[in-house]
């Protein structure tokens, strides 16, 4: 599902030459919950943007459902953003002058995808925001607000689904009704998902974690 | 739904958005209310013109349309006209400038009223003294007139005889040698109205008196007169007009810019998480583009709604001196307009937005 080999980044600040990635392998399988955790400056969130498309690698190969992000242009980028991966960022991160159901709506209106998949209403189910759809971000609590955001993420079915610190502005209960959330995510539908945290219990959710030291992977 | 994030934006932040359309609107209101100023003023000169009743008007010699010299027609041609073919009747008129765009008239009343078939009087009557004035009804109303009290006018004090129906000869009308002995003209005016007994004949006979008056004057025909009063026809209103579209122009371009670059900063996350969903750089010029040309839109609304307070408010005011009209004719050219300084305006904010980094644009608070 996804290969890693050789990754690596590196960033010019100023006259600096920052290398937050330093050869990065790493593999995960299809229908896989992997947690990445590591301290601060480890290259987490760095692997994650590669991983989403949002930035380009240095060097090395990166594969994600057999596409190769190495050679890829910034709209080739775009339209992995907007039909492989889905995003659950630490924020939320949805817009607030649209209610949950747009900002739903939007990620599909963006890739120019007409029809919802056909099990979506359990999805929403599962996650508990069926009726809160027509409520905007403000009115809703920080959890709904990340159960609305994995909706969206979830709504173009992408190969990965990625989340960096899902539940790191959330208190224990709402903590844990969305790891147990992705959790069921990755049993009953197979999602693929990779999920960023520095909690070690919230990667207890996962099937398998990976720890990033140095801008290096480590099982 | 690309055109509902652009409605709920500029919902979500509703005093912004009125304020820049406002302003926006109300530079739509001056280009408007200019142009209807502009052309209610040509109309109303040119209906007064054709309410004389006159088929050709003779002027001096070497004048435009819309020059009026007072006293350059020595009164003898009056006579000397009405001898020639197909002249039925000719009336001198004297004109005397008495505020910026308000003249008073002097002219042979009873021989005028024969020559257009009298004035509609809405109060009074005629004058029966050498100090009688006429005045119209906007005149009038502007001022307060009451029939048979006194008015200063060029520091004379005439006796209000009559409030007539407006659009004949002028707003103030006063006996001819009463404005000859005060203004210094005797036997002089300012201009000569002819009424043919053939109207069909104008041309012929325009060319008739253009010889017989050699070069002291100049006949035009009513029909040339009138078409005269357009805007395209003075350069120096045209030019005027085009400085103040141009600064509208601008005015909107500022505002819009301002509006949208601060938009832009305000809402960079917004923009990362757009980019984050696979929105490409043309899809947020887009977004920008349409809010502008909302607010564009808007403030064309706000600006025609604003042009007709303005109309009410300048003719229930000063309608004798100002005449405004509605000029639907000019609406589409006002939403280019607005449309060219929005469009103007988004466009550094709206490649800012799409050049914005996904990731920096994420991390922004």
């Amino acid at each position: 599902m996804i290969q890693v080999r050789g990754l690596r980044k590196t960033f010019q600040v100023g006259e600096v030459t920052v290398e937050a990635l330093r050869g990065v392998d790493l593999d995960v399988a299809h229908g896989e919950f992997l947690a990445v955790v590591g301290p601060s400056g480890s290259g987490k969130s760095t692997l994650f943007n590669i991983l989403g498309g949002l930035a380009a690698p240095t060097s090395g190969e990166v594969l994600i459902d057999g596409v190769n992000l190495r050679h890829m242009t910034e709209s080739q980028r775009t339209e992995l953003r907007q039909r492989k991966v889905g995003f659950v960022f630490q924020k939320y991160n949805l817009l607030p002058t649209l209610s949950a159901a747009d900002n739903i709506n939007l990620a599909q209106d963006l890739a120019s995808i007409k029809t919802r998949p056909a099990d979506f209403d359990q999805t929403l189910e599962l996650l508990g925001i069926k009726n809160r759809m027509h409520h905007k971000p403000r009115a809703l609590s920080g959890g709904e607000q990340q159960r609305v955001a994995i909706a969206r993420a979830l709504v173009n079915q992408p190969a990965l689904l990625l989340a960096d610190e899902p539940t790191g502005n959330l208190d224990t209960a709402n903590s844990n009704a969305v790891l147990d959330i992705l959790r069921s995510l990755n049993k009953r539908i197979g999602q693929t998902i990779l999920m960023i945290t520095h909690n070690p219990e919230a990667a207890a959710f996962a099937d398998r974690t990976v720890t990033m030291r140095d801008g290096q992977a480590h099982a | 739904m690309l055109n509902r994030l652009v409605i709920e934006n500029l919902k979500y932040r509703w005093v912004r958005t009125f304020l820049s359309a406002l302003v926006v609107g109300v530079q739509i209101m001056l280009v408007l209310t200019l142009i209807g100023l502009s052309k209610g003023l040509l109309e109303e000169s040119a209906n007064r013109a054709r309410g004389t009743g006159a088929d050709i008007f003779l002027k001096p010699g070497k004048q435009g349309t819309f020059s009026f010299s007072t006293g350059q027609v020595d009164e003898k041609f009056v006579p000397f006209i009405e001898k020639q073919p197909n002249v039925q009747q000719a009336v001198g008129v004297l004109i005397q400038n008495v505020e910026l765009i308000t003249s008073i008239n002097g002219v042979d009343i009873p021989a005028f009223a024969r020559l257009n078939g009298g004035f509609h009087y809405i109060a009074g009557g005629p004058p029966k003294e050498p100090d009688g004035l006429l005045v119209d009804e906007y005149y009038a109303r502007q001022n307060h007139l009451k029939v048979g009290q006194d008015v200063t006018i060029l520091k004379h004090v005439w006796h209000l005889a009559g409030v007539i129906q407006g659009g004949v000869l002028a707003r103030l009308i006063v006996p001819l040698s009463t404005l000859q002995s005060l203004t210094g003209n005797a036997g002089k005016v300012s201009q000569i109205l002819v009424k043919l007994n053939d109207p069909s004949k104008t041309a012929q006979s325009v060319k008739q008196l253009d010889a017989v008056c050699q070069d002291q004057l100049q006949a035009i025909a009513i029909e040339d007169v009138i078409s005269q009063f357009s805007i395209d026809n003075i350069p120096q209103l045209k030019i005027f007009i085009n400085v103040v579209t141009f600064m509208t122009i601008m005015v909107g371009f500022l505002v819009v810019f301002l509006s949208m670059y601060t938009a832009v900063v305000e809402r960079t996350r917004e923009i990362g998480i757009l980019k984050a969903l696979g929105a490409k750089p043309m899809k947020i010029m887009d977004l920008l583009m349409r809010e502008a040309i909302v607010l564009a839109m808007l403030g064309w609304m706000i600006g025609i709604g604003l042009a007709f307070v303005a109309k009410l408010v300048i003719m229930s005011t000063i309608p004798a001196s100002l005449t405004v009209i509605d000029v639907p004719d000019w609406w589409p050219k006002a939403a280019l307009i607005a449309l060219s300084g929005a469009i103007l305006g988004a466009i550094y904010p709206g490649l800012r937005a799409a050049r914005q980094d996904a990731i920096e644009a994420l991390s922004y608070e």
